[in-house]
C-alpha cells in the first residue's frame, strides 16, 4: 500500500484527491507568486526580545502526553525529510536511507500504536543532485519524493546559469522537490530586487516540482532579515520557505520560526496562498519537534501539521522518536541499537 | 482517543500535573489549619475557622483559622520579642537566613507551585515558571541587600514590626516581595494573607520554620478582612504593608493616620497598552495575551487599556480575535492551557456584570471561543471593542480576563489618554522607533513602564504605583527603604509646647516719620496677591511688637495655588542643569539680602543677631546644597536577568503642599521647599504659622531669581485650616507637614481622596542645623517617585 499520506489531511482548499500513481500533485492551489511589492517588505517589524518571550513561553502553555504524544510524534515522523547531506554520501548510503523512509518505524512498533498495516513514510528524501536518480529508483512505487538540494548548495555563489541547469538537472533525474539556497549577499545588502528575481527564475525552472526556498537564516543573523527575505521569497513563488541548510553555524531555531510563520500567515491573508515551513538542522530530539509543531499549529492552524505544509530536515530526529515510541508502547526506556538505522 | 484518532485530530489532550504531594500536605493538617505565630502552628483563639474552595471545581478545601484580636496580639507580640534578637544578628546572619528561605523554595518549588494552583486557580505554568521561581528569587537578592546593609544603608535603622496584609492574586509572590525585604533589614513580620488563598503562606511558614528560620520572625495570622484590620489597628505594629484594593487601601490610610505607623500601598491600576503604527503588530498581540490574560487577569498591573493608533486599529482587531481563538482554558493543574480559574464566585460575577455594563454602554464583545470546563469559576478571554474614555469599563479595574479597547490619533493623544485615569501602576508601549519609544516613557504617569513588553517582574526592580495605585516600592534599592528609618530621625523628641501668643502692644511711635507701610501678600503663580477674602492676621514679635500682617489665606487662595502649581509644569522638564543654576541664584540673592532676613528673624523669634545670621548662612549653604543636588541625585540602571535594562528614573511627584514648623522660620522653609524644588516638583508653601515674614519676604527673593511663575507659590495664614484643605485637594500629589502632630494627622486622614504621598514628623521635633536629619537624600527621597522603565533590546 503505497497511500499518501498527504490524503489523511483533506483540507477545505483541496482541489483534487491524488490519485493513485499521481500522489504528489499538490492538493493546494500552489502559490504562483506576484509581482515584487516593497511595501510588504518595508513594513516587516519584528521586535527580537518579544519574538524570544513567545517561544519561552509556549513549551510551558502547550504539551502533549500520552497517546496524544505518540501520534504527534508519528505524525512528525511523516513529515521528515530525511536527510543526507554529506561529503561522503554514497549511492548505497543513500538507498539505505530510502529503505529507512519507506519504514521508519519498527513493525511491531506500528501494530501496537493501532498502526497495523497502515503505510506510513517519511515526507520525503532530500540528497544532493548526484544521488536524485538513485533515490528515486529506491523509492520507486513508494509515494514519497526525492528532495534535491540545488543551486550551489550550501553557499548558493555558483553562477546563476549553473543553478538553473542544476535544477533542470535534478528534475530531469526524477527530483519533485527543489531546495535552493539564496544568495544571502541580496538580503544582506538590503536588494530584494536581486532576490526576487533570483528566486523567481528558479521557480520558473521549477515547473510543477515544489520549489523551496532556504535562506540560511544563520547567515542573516536579525529577525527582520529573515523576515523580510520569507516575504520576497513567497512573492517570487516559493512554495516552502526553509531556514537553514544545517552547514551554517546556527541553524532552525524556534524565534526564526516564528518569524517566518507570521509572514506565512501574512502572506496568506494577503495572497490567500498557503506556504509550507519547513525548518532544518539542529531539531534532533522529540521534545525538540514537538516544540516546533505546537508553534505550528498555534502560530498558523491544524493545517500546518501535515507533510504537504511542514517539512522537518533532520537526520538523526527520526531515531530519538522511534525510541519515545517504543518507550510508549513498552513502558520501558529504548535505545538506538534497537531501531534499524537509516 | 487512541493514538490513531490523535493522528486525524492533532489535539492536545489533557496533560494533567500530578497533585498527589500537595494533597498529601493537606492530609497530614487534616485539612485544618492554625496560625502560625512563635515558630509553630497555633489554634485560633476563639477557635473559629473559615472554609476555603478550589476555584476550579467549588470542593472544598481546606479551613483555615479566623484570627481575632488575641491572635494578631500573639503573633505581634511574638514579633516583637523576636525583632531585637533578629536586628542583632547582623546583616551576614540574616543573609544565611534569607538565602536558607531561597532555597527551601527552590527544594520545594514544585509543591508550591501546585499547591498555589489548586487554591488560586491559576494555571500550573504560571506557578511553576514565574510565581515560584521569582518568589525565590526575591529571597535571593535580598539576602544581598542584607549582607550588604551595613554598608549600604549605614544611616538607616530597622522600623520594627511590620504587618502585612496580602492579595488573593499572587499569593505566594505577594508573600516574597513583602517578607524578603522586610525581614532582610532586620524587621520582623505579621503576615496576614487573603482568606482566598492562604495555603502556600501557611506552607511557607512551616518549611522556613524547618529550614531555621527562628521563632517569631516571621508570623502568620489568617482570617478574613476583620483580621487584617486588627493588624491596621494593632499598636505593637510600626508599619503596614499593604497590597489589594483602593478602597481598603484607603481605610487603612484613614485608620493609620496620626498614629506614627509608616505605610507602603500597592493597589489597583487601569494600566494602559499603547501600540503605534510602527509596531511589531503580532508581537504586541502576544504581549496583550501576556498583559490581560496572565493570571485570568487577576493582575493589578495588568495592561487592560488597549491604545491603538488609528491606522494600525483594524489589523490589531483581526491579529488579536486570531489569537484568542487559540486561547485554551481548563483546569489549572492541566500542563496545556493558558487560563485558568477565576479565584471565586465573588470575582466572576463582578467580571460578569462589568462586562455586562461594557456592553450596555455600547462595546463590541469578543470572547474566546475554546471550551471551559462546566463546573468552577472560569471565564472566557473577553475583548471589549469600541469603548470610550467616558464608558464605566474605560475607567474601573475589572480585575478579570477583559481587555478594553480605543484608539488614538498622535503620540500626544495617546499619552493624554493613557494618563486619562486615577490609576498609575504600569503602562506598555510598543514602537519599533526608539526616539518615540523613550519619549513616550517618562510621559506616562505610572511606576513602572514596559517597553515592547508587558508584566515583566524581577526582584531587583522596584515596583509600586503613581497616584491612586498607591505608594511605596516593592524590590531594587528603592524597595529596601521602605522598611528602613533614617537614624538621625529615630531620637526625635516632640517639640517643646510653644510659648504662650504675647498680646499686642499697641504703642506707635509717636509723632515720628514712620515707615513705609509694606503689604505683606500671598505669592501665587508668580505674583504677590492679595488673600481671596482680603483679610489680615498680626505678626508679633515675642514681646508683642507689631511687625506687619500677614494675609489669612483661605481655601480658594489654596484652589489658586494649587492650580497656578499645577499649571507650572514645565519646571518638571526643566534639565536639572537649569534648576541647579536657579537655586545658586537664589543663595547669591538671599545672601545679598542677609542683613534685612537676619533681622526680620531676629524681631520675629527674638533670638540673638547672631543666631539669626546663623540661620540665614544655614539657609543660603542649603540652597547651594540642593543647587548642587539637583544635578546629582539621579536614579539608577537596574540589571535584572534579561537582555535589556530598567532604568529607575526619578521624576518629581509634581503639585506638593508644604506646611512649615514654627521654628527656624527661614531655614526650615527653605529646607522643606528647597529639595522638592531641585526635583521639579512644584510647591504649595504654608509658612511659619507665627513667624511667616520671613517666607514672605522671600518671595522677593523668588522674583528676582529666575524662578517660574507658580514653582514655589505662598500662602500665610491658619496652619491647621490651610493643611486640611491641602489634604482634601485632589490635585495635590503630595504632602509634607512638619510643626504639628494635630497637622499631621490632618494630613494623612484627609489625603485619601488622591491617596497623595505624605511626610509628616507627629510633631517630633526636628534639628534644622543638622545636616543628617534635615538635608540630602533623606528628603531628596521623599521629593521623587521612582519609575521603572523596562527596556529589553536586541535585533
Amino acid at each position: 500500500m503505497t497511500q499518501s499520506v498527504f490524503i489523511q489531511n483533506p483540507s477545505p482548499l483541496a482541489v483534487q484527491s491524488p490519485s493513485p500513481g499521481d500522489e504528489h500533485v499538490h492538493p493546494l492551489p500552489r502559490n504562483s507568486g506576484r509581482a515584487l511589492e516593497m511595501d510588504w517588505v518595508d513594513d516587516i517589524r519584528i521586535n527580537l526580545s518579544a519574538a524570544e518571550r513567545r517561544v519561552a513561553s509556549l513549551p510551558g502553555r502547550r504539551t502533549v502526553k500520552k497517546d496524544a504524544q505518540a501520534a504527534w510524534l508519528l505524525k512528525a515522523v511523516t513529515c521528515i525529510d530525511l536527510t543526507t547531506l554529506n561529503g561522503d554520501d554514497t549511492t548505497e548510503r543513500v538507498k539505505r536511507l530510502c529503505a529507512k523512509a519507506k519504514a521508519p518505524v519498527r513493525g511491531d512498533v506500528m501494530e501496537k500504536l493501532g498502526f497495523a498495516g497502515r503505510a506510513l513514510h517519511t515526507g520525503a528524501v532530500c540528497v544532493y543532485h548526484r544521488f536524485v536518480g538513485a533515490a528515486v529508483e529506491a523509492l520507486d512505487g513508494s509515494g514519497i519524493p526525492v528532495a534535491a538540494v540545488s543551486t550551489g548548495f550550501p553557499a548558493g555563489l555558483v553562477p546563476h546559469e549553473l543553478k538553473l541547469k542544476e535544477i533542470e538537472a535534478s528534475l530531469r533525474d526524477g527530483a519533485q522537490e527543489i531546495d535552493i539556497v539564496i544568495t544571502r549577499e541580496h538580503v544582506l545588502t538590503g536588494d530584494w530586487r536581486a532576490l526576487y528575481a533570483e528566486v523567481r527564475d528558479f521557480r520558473a525552472v521549477c515547473d510543477n516540482a515544489h520549489l523551496k526556498t532556504i535562506l540560511a537564516t544563520g547567515d542573516l543573523k536579525t529577525l527582520r532579515n529573515v523576515a523580510k527575505a520569507s516575504m520576497v521569497c513567497m512573492m517570487a513563488g516559493a512554495d516552502f520557505i526553509k531556514t537553514s541548510t544545517g552547514k551554517e553555524g546556527v541553524n532552525a531555531t524556534l524565534p526564526v520560526t516564528l518569524a517566518m510563520l507570521r509572514m506565512i500567515r501574512l502572506y496568506q491573508e494577503r495572497t490567500g496562498y498557503r506556504i509550507g515551513f519547513k525548518p532544518a538542522g539542529g531539531i534532533s530530539t522529540a521534545k525538540d519537534v514537538l516544540t516546533y509543531q505546537f508553534l505550528m499549529k498555534e502560530e498558523l492552524g491544524r493545517d500546518w501539521l501535515e507533510p504537504d505544509l511542514f517539512r522537518i530536515g533532520a537526520s538523526s530526529l527520526l531515531a530519538d522518536i522511534e525510541r519515545q515510541l517504543e518507550h510508549h508502547v513498552t513502558g520501558h526506556y529504548s535505545a538506538f541499537n534497537r531501531h534499524p538505522v537509516g | 482517543m487512541s493514538v490513531a484518532s490523535y493522528f486525524e485530530t492533532m489535539e492536545y489532550g489533557p496533560a494533567p500535573e500530578a497533585d498527589g504531594e500537595a494533597r498529601a500536605w493537606l492530609t497530614r493538617h487534616g485539612a485544618t489549619f492554625g496560625h502560625f505565630i512563635a515558630g509553630k502552628f497555633t489554634a485560633p483563639h476563639a477557635g473559629k475557622h473559615l472554609a476555603t474552595s478550589e476555584p476550579a471545581t467549588g470542593k472544598a478545601l481546606a479551613r483555615i483559622a479566623q484570627g481575632n484580636a488575641t491572635d494578631v496580639d500573639a503573633a505581634v507580640s511574638a514579633a516583637r520579642t523576636a525583632q531585637v534578637a533578629w536586628a542583632k544578628l547582623g546583616g551576614h546572619g540574616r543573609a544565611r537566613h534569607l538565602y536558607a528561605l531561597a532555597r527551601m523554595l527552590q527544594r520545594h518549588a514544585r509543591l508550591f507551585a501546585v499547591l498555589e494552583a489548586i487554591d488560586n486557580g491559576k494555571p500550573i505554568r504560571e506557578t511553576r515558571d514565574l510565581d515560584v521561581p521569582l518568589a525565590a528569587r526575591h529571597f535571593y537578592y535580598h539576602a544581598g541587600w542584607a549582607q550588604l546593609q551595613e554598608r549600604e544603608f549605614a544611616d538607616q535603622v530597622p522600623i520594627g514590626v511590620i504587618g502585612q496584609i496580602i492579595p488573593w492574586n499572587f499569593p505566594l509572590l505577594m508573600l516574597a516581595w513583602k517578607i524578603a525585604p522586610a525581614l532582610a533589614a532586620g524587621n520582623t513580620v505579621v503576615l496576614k494573607p487573603a482568606e482566598f488563598t492562604s495555603l502556600t503562606a501557611l506552607l511557607f511558614a512551616e518549611l522556613s520554620a524547618e529550614a531555621g528560620l527562628p521563632p517569631g520572625v516571621l508570623n502568620v495570622v489568617t482570617g478574613d478582612g476583620a483580621t487584617g484590620a486588627l493588624l491596621v489597628e494593632s499598636p505593637g505594629v510600626d508599619k503596614i504593608a499593604f497590597t489589594g484594593s483602593t478602597e481598603v487601601g484607603r481605610l487603612i490610610r484613614q485608620t493609620t493616620a496620626g498614629t506614627g505607623k509608616s505605610l507602603t500601598l500597592e493597589l489597583g491600576g487601569k494600566s494602559p497598552f499603547i501600540v503605534f503604527d510602527d509596531a511589531d503588530i503580532d508581537g504586541a498581540v502576544e504581549g496583550v495575551v501576556d498583559a490581560i490574560w496572565f493570571n485570568q487577569g487577576q493582575v493589578c498591573c495588568a495592561g487592560s487599556r488597549l491604545l491603538l493608533q488609528e491606522g494600525i486599529a483594524e489589523t490589531f482587531r483581526r491579529r488579536l480575535i486570531r489569537r484568542m481563538e487559540m486561547l485554551r482554558i481548563g483546569m489549572p493543574l492541566d500542563k496545556a492551557i493558558d487560563m485558568g480559574a477565576v479565584v471565586a464566585p465573588v470575582q466572576l460575577e463582578r467580571i460578569k456584570a462589568l462586562v455586562e455594563t461594557g456592553v450596555k454602554e455600547g462595546a463590541e464583545k469578543y470572547q474566546a471561543p475554546g471550551a471551559m470546563p462546566a463546573e468552577g469559576c472560569f471565564y472566557p478571554p473577553t475583548l471589549l471593542w469600541n469603548v470610550h474614555p467616558s464608558s464605566t469599563v474605560a475607567t474601573e479595574e475589572i480585575f478579570g480576563p477583559v481587555l478594553v479597547a480605543m484608539t488614538f490619533r498622535t503620540p500626544d493623544e495617546a499619552v493624554m489618554l493613557a494618563n486619562n485615569t486615577r490609576y498609575g501602576l504600569a503602562a506598555s508601549v510598543w514602537s519599533e522607533t526608539i526616539g518615540l519609544a523613550l519619549d513616550i516613557a517618562p510621559k506616562l504617569l505610572a511606576g513602572v513602564v514596559w517597553v515592547n513588553a508587558t508584566n515583566l517582574f524581577d526582584a531587583s526592580v522596584g515596583f509600586g504605583g503613581y497616584r491612586e495605585s498607591g505608594f511605596g516600592r516593592e524590590g531594587g534599592r528603592e524597595g529596601m527603604y521602605e522598611y528602613l528609618k533614617p537614624k538621625a530621625w529615630s531620637g526625635r523628641k516632640a517639640r517643646a509646647e510653644p510659648a504662650p501668643l504675647p498680646t499686642a502692644s499697641g504703642a506707635g511711635a509717636g509723632f515720628d516719620v514712620p515707615p513705609i507701610d509694606r503689604t505683606t501678600k500671598l505669592f501665587v503663580g508668580g505674583k504677590q496677591v492679595r488673600p481671596d477674602g482680603n483679610y489680615s492676621r498680626a505678626v508679633l514679635s515675642p514681646k508683642g511688637r507689631r511687625l506687619g500682617e500677614a494675609g489669612e489665606g483661605n481655601r480658594k487662595d489654596i484652589r489658586n495655588a494649587v492650580a497656578a502649581a499645577r499649571s507650572a509644569e514645565g519646571w518638571a522638564r526643566a534639565t536639572a542643569h537649569n534648576r541647579a543654576q536657579i537655586l545658586y541664584y537664589l543663595a547669591e540673592n538671599l545672601s545679598a539680602r542677609g542683613d534685612e532676613f537676619t533681622w526680620r528673624i531676629a524681631d520675629m523669634t527674638g533670638v540673638s543677631a547672631a543666631k539669626a545670621r546663623a540661620e540665614v548662612d544655614a539657609s543660603i549653604e542649603r540652597l547651594f546644597s540642593y543647587g548642587a543636588w539637583a544635578d546629582k541625585f539621579e536614579g539608577t540602571i537596574h540589571a535584572p536577568p534579561l537582555r535589556g535594562v530598567a532604568l529607575a528614573m526619578y521624576e518629581p511627584v509634581g503639585v506638593v503642599g508644604v506646611a512649615c514648623p514654627n521654628e527656624a522660620p527661614l531655614l526650615a522653609f527653605i529646607s522643606l521647599v528647597a529639595p522638592l524644588v531641585a526635583m521639579g516638583n512644584r510647591v504649595v508653601a504654608v509658612p511659619s504659622e507665627r513667624h511667616p515674614l520671613a517666607a514672605t519676604d522671600f518671595y522677593q527673593v523668588l522674583e528676582t531669581s529666575d524662578v517660574p511663575g507658580g514653582v514655589v507659590n505662598i500662602v500665610t495664614g491658619d496652619r491647621n485650616e490651610l493643611v486640611k484643605v491641602l489634604a482634601e485637594h485632589d490635585d495635590v500629589d503630595a504632602l509634607w507637614v512638619f510643626g504639628s502632630q494635630e497637622a499631621s494627622t490632618a494630613a494623612e486622614r484627609y489625603s485619601i481622596g488622591n491617596l497623595k504621598r505624605t511626610l509628616v514628623d507627629h510633631g517630633l521635633a526636628l534639628d534644622w542645623y543638622d545636616k543628617a536629619a534635615s538635608e540630602g537624600p533623606i528628603l531628596l527621597r521623599h521629593a521623587v517617585q521612582v519609575k521603572n522603565i523596562w527596556i529589553p533590546y536586541g535585533d
